[in-house]
Order: C-alpha cells, then structure tokens, then sequence
C-alpha cells in the first residue's frame, strides 16, 4: 500500500525501517487507523518515527504526500541531481508523475525550480516554500496557504495536514541548534572508560562466583573502578563577530563545564584568533601566555576550538596582526593554530556560523587545519567522533 | 478467526485522574492491539510515568513497576538468583539447600509473563541503564519468554502483557530496540489542556486562580534563559501549596509567592532576581 510514501520518507532523512513498515501495515490491516486522516498521522508517526528529532521530516513528507504543500529539504535537492540525470529522471517521473509532463523544456523546469528558490530565500528567513503563491507552477500543486486552512475541516483531513503543516518539531531537528541539556547527552558520548588505579571496588558477582565454587568460604575479589580517561579543552572565541553567538557558545560551555565526567576539564577564551596570550575569563581580563597553556596541557587532551573562523586575512597571516594593541605579537595567528594542531593528537573546530558561510579566505584556511564542524547537534556528533 | 479489531475491554480512555490527549488514548490502544511495547518520550512531568498507572487503573489491571538505575542488569528483569542467600543458608544447614527453585525470585518481566492478561509492565526510565540494556531485553520482549538457566524453567507469557517504557532522553536508544517498539512524544500541555489537568487535581479551584496561576506559570515558562523550566507536576505543586497557604488571587497577580517550588536551580533564581521577575519583599 502506497510504497512510494516509504521512499519518500526515507527520502526525506527518516530511517524507517521495513518492520515498521510492516507493523504500519498490519495495524491498517486491524483497521486501526481510525477514523480520519488525523488519526492516521498519529498512527503513522508513532509506528514509523521512534525520535522527535525526525518528527519533522515526518511532517513535511506527510504533508507533502497528502496534500503537496513543500518539498522535504532533502528531496529538494535531489530533485536538481535527477534534472541532471536523465536516468534517474525517469526512476523518479514515475514516482512523481505530474512534475514531469513531456511537453515540458527540462532546461526551463530547471531555471524555473532554482529561481523559484532563490526568490523564496530571499523572501523569507530560509524558507523552503518551492512552492509559489500563484498557480502556475509547473511543479504541481499552488496556491496554498496555510493561513487558508480552517481548523475541523471534513472528515478531519485537512486537520491532519494542518498538524504536519505546523510543524511543531522543526525545533527538534537534528540539524538545528540545541539546548544545554541536548549539548551534555552529546558530550557524553566523548569518554574512554578505563579499569585504572588499584584495585579498591569490589567485584560482587565474581566474588560470589569463586566463594561459591569455594564450596562456601569466602574468596573476595577486588578490581579497580571504570574511569572515563577523557580530558578536554574549550577554546572559545569571545571576539566582536562572535557577539550574535554568545548565547550558544555559552551554552556549550555551560554543558561541558556541567558534564562531570570528563576526568578533566579547562577552558580558555581568545580574541579573534589565538596569538601570544589565552584569557582564562569572558571579559578578557586574565591571560596566561599561551605557550605556557601548551605545555601544561598534555597532547591527549582533546582540544574543541570554538570561532566563527571570520577576520581579516592579515590577522591571521602577519606579524602584530592582532587587531588590538595588546595583542602585538610577533608570530601571526596561524602560526599559533599550526602549534595548537600539531600539539594535541585530537583537535576539532566548532563553527556557530551556517556552512554556507565557511567560503571566506580564513575560514578556509584554518579549515585545512583542523576539521571543522557547525555547531549544531549533528555538527557536535561529528565532531565527539572525531576526537574519540 | 477470532476477531482482531479492538476488543471491547481493552480500550483506554484516560481516567479520572489522568487527561490523556486524543492522540495519546489512540496510541495507547494500537500498541495494545499489536502488542507492542508503547515507548513514551516527553519533558520530565508530562506524565510518562503516571501513563501507566493510568492505563493499569482504567483496565483494571495490576501495575508492574521496574524502575531502572544505572546499575539494572536485563537479566535482574527476568530473575534473581539469590546466592548470598543459598550460602547463608549452607552455613546453618537447617535448610534444604539442594533445592535451588526457592532461591529463584523473578524479577519484574518475569512476574509480567506469568500473568500476561492481568498487569501492565512499566519499564521506567529505561535510558538510565548502560547503552546496552535494551538490546539485552529485546530477545525476552520478542519471545516473551526466558529460561532459568540455573533450573531450566521455563516461564513464557501466554499473550503479550501491556509494556510501557519510558524514556527522558539521555541516551540514544538502539535502532534494533526502537523498531519493536511504538512511540509517542508527550509534547507540552497547551493552555488548555493544562487546565483541565489542574482541575482533575484542584476540582474546585476558582477560575480566577487558575487562569492567575497559568499565566504566572507560562510566563516563567517563556523565560529563555532558565535551565530548567517548570513542568507540569510543579505547577500542580505550586498550586496545591498556594491553596493551603490561603494566598489570595491579588498576590499572585502580583508576584510569585513560594517560588522555590517552581524554580529548583539558584542559577535560575538568581537570574529571575536579578532581571526583577521576582522580588524579595
């Protein structure tokens, strides 16, 4: 039963899986799914969807599927690789049959879709609407507006599609940015549990295995505790450009400084880019020499360097390339990066600007440097891989 | 063929002392019908956990708690076998020590396959055990069935007993666990649906306190600075306090009386003082 809706979803970045899929049928089969469209949305995001953070990608799949109001992001962009290809192109009119009437110039469907979506980012805080107002569009449906919809509507249909239309979870998606809370659950996955120190804590089930086999004379067995070995290092930006972010990088910090199970934890905050000095407080006020900072931090701390990555290219490049007068130091900011990316044997950049702006001069450069991931939830993820 | 469409009797509507949204009652009768286990996820008070006693005192079925730590083995669910007993007991030897049946206790899961019909399974908290823990209970949830390897009983569930787990988040759940399962977010009361929740607790509070105590309360809630916002089981608290106290509905129009029952954190309280949200006189 419409198959085509699976492979949208899973277009659309939801991992659903043929069991569920299957559990989907079967409850169909059982005629659970109610009496109207709505209950069926339920249905179908509480057997297919098992993380809220999909829970939008649901939503505009569904609401696409039952009534083509946007295109899933993903989907979107697939769209402009099978205009590219005329074989999937194919693959994928039989899908999607009324995108792709014959008579229609492919070139022209092209400029149309791109020109249509660069007129909606432009016009809303980026939107994804392809869809346009009018009703013209060669790519189906048009003339939607949510505002349009009255809430009851018949049969509950439309009310299911004003649900998924909402879309009350574009605040879980993954790819957004995040809370403290969701910051610790990620952090928590950078740890190395090791049996180190002496044997102190004692092993209940083996000691009642072996006085057991000891036919009841009592063999006390010890081992040492399971300790996560990670130690790591923030490095924050707390630069101008850095001000609209001040909030975020608070709340990485907030989160790691909370996550008590990192065997250590220090953090640093640099103007811009790291030269001569490291500031151990938000206002700038107390440095250390950062030479000093590297030798007191051994290469097995994991170093999270978090910036906009944005200057000018000779703040980076020259000599008392600071842009402050106390930061007139003989050896260019790069060079610092360099010692800090040879130093530590993990080291991740943190970028809270969107990836579309990472084509600047810098940001380039140092992205040769260390690898550089967005400071979002699936950026952090990223990143905690590559320093475990 | 038997009929398979819901059953008259296990049909959940919410009960006298729990609001369930349409949505969720939906919900909770398909995992029932497909016997599958119901996985609820939402912020801490919107009531996982009170879900299930609900459903267990809306069918009239017994409620099987385990509540899981971080120490909470799979196989503990199943049963126990109690070793330090067994050797206690060698050591007097007045009793009969060979017979290792009656050092096997079962465990929760176990107690809910031997009377599958009568009890709702509440596996709470499931994400505080080690990443693996669920895996490790999939085979026996599957099967509905484990063996006592010490004695080779076998104890098996007959039909498929109610099982709601419930998560706050902290870990990611295996894939392999979640495609078992049904899953619901329990997302933030509205207005609403809050206000009948405060008058199943208070049934006769006063409109005008209510509506006072809400918008105090979603005002706070709006807060974006706080670290951790006030749930639902804290205003109901608030509120409860607030009636015993004979604080009258101009107060707290005014300002926010025993505001430590709403806000837990000093770094939150702090704040709260600072941008004047709340004041000491």
């Amino acid at each position: 039963m419409f198959e085509d809706y699976f492979y949208l979803l899973r277009d659309a970045g939801v991992p659903v899986s043929i069991t569920e899929w299957m559990t989907l049928q079967e409850a169909l089969d059982k005629g659970l799914d109610g009496q109207s469209l709505l209950d069926f949305y339920y249905l179908a995001r509480s057997v297919l969807v098992k993380d809220v953070k999909y829970y939008d990608q649901f939503d505009e799949a569904f609401a696409f599927y039952f009534k083509d109001k946007e295109l899933p992001e993903k989907v979107r962009k697939q769209i402009l690789d099978w205009l590219n290809d005329p074989r999937a192109r194919r693959d994928y009119a039989m899908r999607f049959p009324e995108f792709f009437e014959d008579d229609v110039d492919l070139q022209r469907l092209r400029e149309l879709f791109e020109e249509r979506m660069r007129e909606q980012k432009e016009r809303h805080d980026g939107g994804n609407r392809w869809v346009g107002t009018g009703g013209d569009s060669p790519f189906g449906n048009a003339g939607f507006n949510p505002a349009g919809i009255r809430v009851g509507g018949s049969g509950g249909g439309r009310m299911a599609l004003q649900v998924a239309m909402d879309r009350k979870f574009q605040n879980y998606r993954h790819d957004l940015v995040l809370d403290t809370r969701q910051i610790k659950v990620a952090l928590k996955k950078l740890r190395q549990l090791k049996r180190l120190g002496d044997e102190e804590e004692l092993d209940m089930d083996e000691t009642i295995d072996r006085t057991c086999k000891n036919g009841g004379d009592i063999d006390i067995v010890l081992r040492p505790p399971r300790k996560n070995t990670v130690k790591v290092a923030l490095f924050m930006d707390a630069g101008g450009s850095m001000e609209p972010f001040a909030n975020l990088v608070n709340t990485l910090f907030s989160a790691a400084h909370a996550s008590n199970h990192f065997k250590d934890f220090k953090y640093y905050y640099f103007h811009n880019c790291v030269y001569e000095y490291l500031y151990t407080d938000i206002e700038l006020e107390r440095r250390v020499p950062t030479g000093q900072v590297l030798r007191e931090l051994d290469k097995d701390y994991r170093a999270i360097l978090v910036g906009d990555a944005a200057m000018a290219p000779y703040e980076l490049t020259s000599g008392y390339g600071g842009i402050y007068y106390y930061h007139q130091a003989e050896t260019p900011g790069i060079e610092w990066l360099k010692r800090f990316e040879r130093h530590f044997r993990k080291s991740v950049w943190l970028n809270p600007l969107d990836r579309r702006y990472w084509n600047g001069w810098t940001t380039v450069e140092i992205a040769h440097l260390f690898k550089m991931f967005p400071l979002t939830l699936q950026g952090l993820d990223e990143a905690v891989k590559a320093l475990v | 063929m038997q009929d398979i469409r819901i059953s008259q009797f296990n049909v959940f509507k919410g009960s006298d002392d729990y609001i369930a949204s349409p949505e969720l009652q939906n919900i909770v009768n398909v995992a029932i019908t497909l016997g599958k286990p119901l996985l609820i996820r939402g912020e801490p008070g919107t009531g996982k956990t009170k879900l299930a006693h609900s459903i267990a005192g809306a069918l009239g079925k017994r409620l099987i708690s385990w509540n899981i730590k971080s120490t909470t083995k799979a196989k503990d669910g199943c049963y126990i076998y109690d070793t330090v007993q067994r050797l206690n007991d060698a050591r007097f030897g007045d009793k009969d020590i060979s017979d290792i049946k009656q050092y096997i206790k079962l465990g929760p899961l176990g107690d809910a396959f031997k009377n599958a019909g009568d009890v709702v399974l509440l596996i709470d908290e499931v994400d505080k055990a080690d990443i693996e823990f669920p895996n490790d209970l999939l085979n026996e949830l599957d099967e509905m069935r484990f063996t006592v390897a010490e004695t080779g009983e076998v104890v098996s569930a007959t039909r498929r007993p109610i099982v709601v787990i419930t998560s706050n988040a902290e870990k990611e759940l295996p894939d392999a666990f979640l495609r078992r399962c049904i899953f619901f977010y329990i997302e933030f009361p509205g207005e609403k649906m809050m206000a009948d929740i405060v008058h199943v607790h208070y049934p006769d509070l006063e409109d005008r306190m209510l509506k006072a105590c809400m918008s105090r309360f979603y005002e706070l809630r709006e807060v974006r600075a706080l670290r951790k916002k006030p749930s639902t089981s804290e205003l109901i608290d608030w509120i409860g306090v607030i009636l015993k106290s004979g604080v009258d509905v101009a107060t707290i129009e005014k300002k926010y009386p025993f505001i430590g029952v709403l806000v837990k954190k000093e770094q939150d309280y702090a704040y709260l003082k600072g941008t004047g949200t709340i004041r000491d006189d």
